[in-house]
């Protein structure tokens, strides 16, 4: 078959908009990386292998959002990645290490309803996140990528990565501490 | 001892690389006495859990769609590739 980039927009360009907007957050940098998947996509030839377009855009926008993510982390300045573990969790903890809002018991979600609730809460929390933890957060819980990855994409280290995921996850709990 | 600020991160590691032997034990030590860091840990599975629902479901469903100018745009800059 002769694979047409217009099909390709028409039948799969919201899907990968949104995809790219969900990780970037901004409208025309998610334009951008779909155009750049869809020229990319151009450029490979063996694209009548593969079982389902959709899938096989979607692997290359992943490629082109993490090059995207990663110039906006390396914008970060170096101090900032640098701190230890015992990082600056004053919001969350006293001087002795004790919550200062202590966790509440959830109800989690039972049927699909609540579920589609909770996940438009997540979603809203998520969005409140600064773009650098928004950014290793999918990757690490949305795309699910192994830590190696993520570190090498972003070019951070590994404690960079813990530390970094530890505050995204406390400001998603709180977030949904407050709104669920 | 640790307390519920060291727990808290060692639990969060502990979705991302496994924990030592030593961590494991002094993690499940504070678990058997804190409520709250109990609570916290099952908050973070149900986001995790809730998180891999949202990928498969979501992007499907919402309603965003591309600007008519951008797919306009994308559409120019494709046939001047062909």
């Amino acid at each position: 078959m002769t694979a047409n980039p217009h099909d390709w927009l028409n039948a799969h360009g919201d899907y990968l908009y949104r995809f790219a907007l969900s990780r970037l957050r901004d409208p025309h940098l998610a334009e951008d990386v779909v155009q750049e998947t869809l020229l990319a996509a151009i450029k490979q030839p063996n694209f009548a292998e593969q079982s389902s377009a959709r899938t096989w855009l979607t692997g290359i926008l992943k490629h082109k959002i993490i090059d995207c993510m990663r110039k906006q982390v390396r914008e970060i300045p170096a101090s900032e990645l640098l701190q230890d573990e015992e990082a600056n969790m004053d919001d969350f903890f006293d001087q002795t290490g004790h919550w200062v809002d202590k966790p509440q018991v959830w109800n989690a979600p039972e049927d699909s309803l609540q579920q589609q609730q909770f996940l438009t809460i997540l979603q809203e929390c998520m969005s409140r996140l600064p773009q650098k933890l928004l950014a290793i957060f999918s990757m690490r819980d949305v795309d699910e990528m192994e830590n190696e990855e993520i570190c090498k994409a972003l070019q951070i280290t590994p404690t960079n990565a813990w530390v970094m995921l530890y505050r995204a996850r406390m400001a998603l709990r709180k977030c949904l501490e407050l709104h669920w | 001892m640790l307390n519920c600020k060291q727990t808290s991160l060692l639990v969060s590691q502990s979705l991302d690389r496994p924990l030592t032997v030593r961590e494991r034990w002094a993690v499940r030590w504070h678990l058997f006495i804190c409520v709250y860091c109990r609570r916290f840990k099952q908050q973070l599975l149900l986001i995790q859990r809730q998180m891999t629902a949202w990928q498969t479901g979501s992007t499907a469903q919402s309603s965003v769609t591309l600007s008519e100018s951008a797919r306009k745009r994308i559409a120019e800059r494709l046939d001047t590739f062909n």
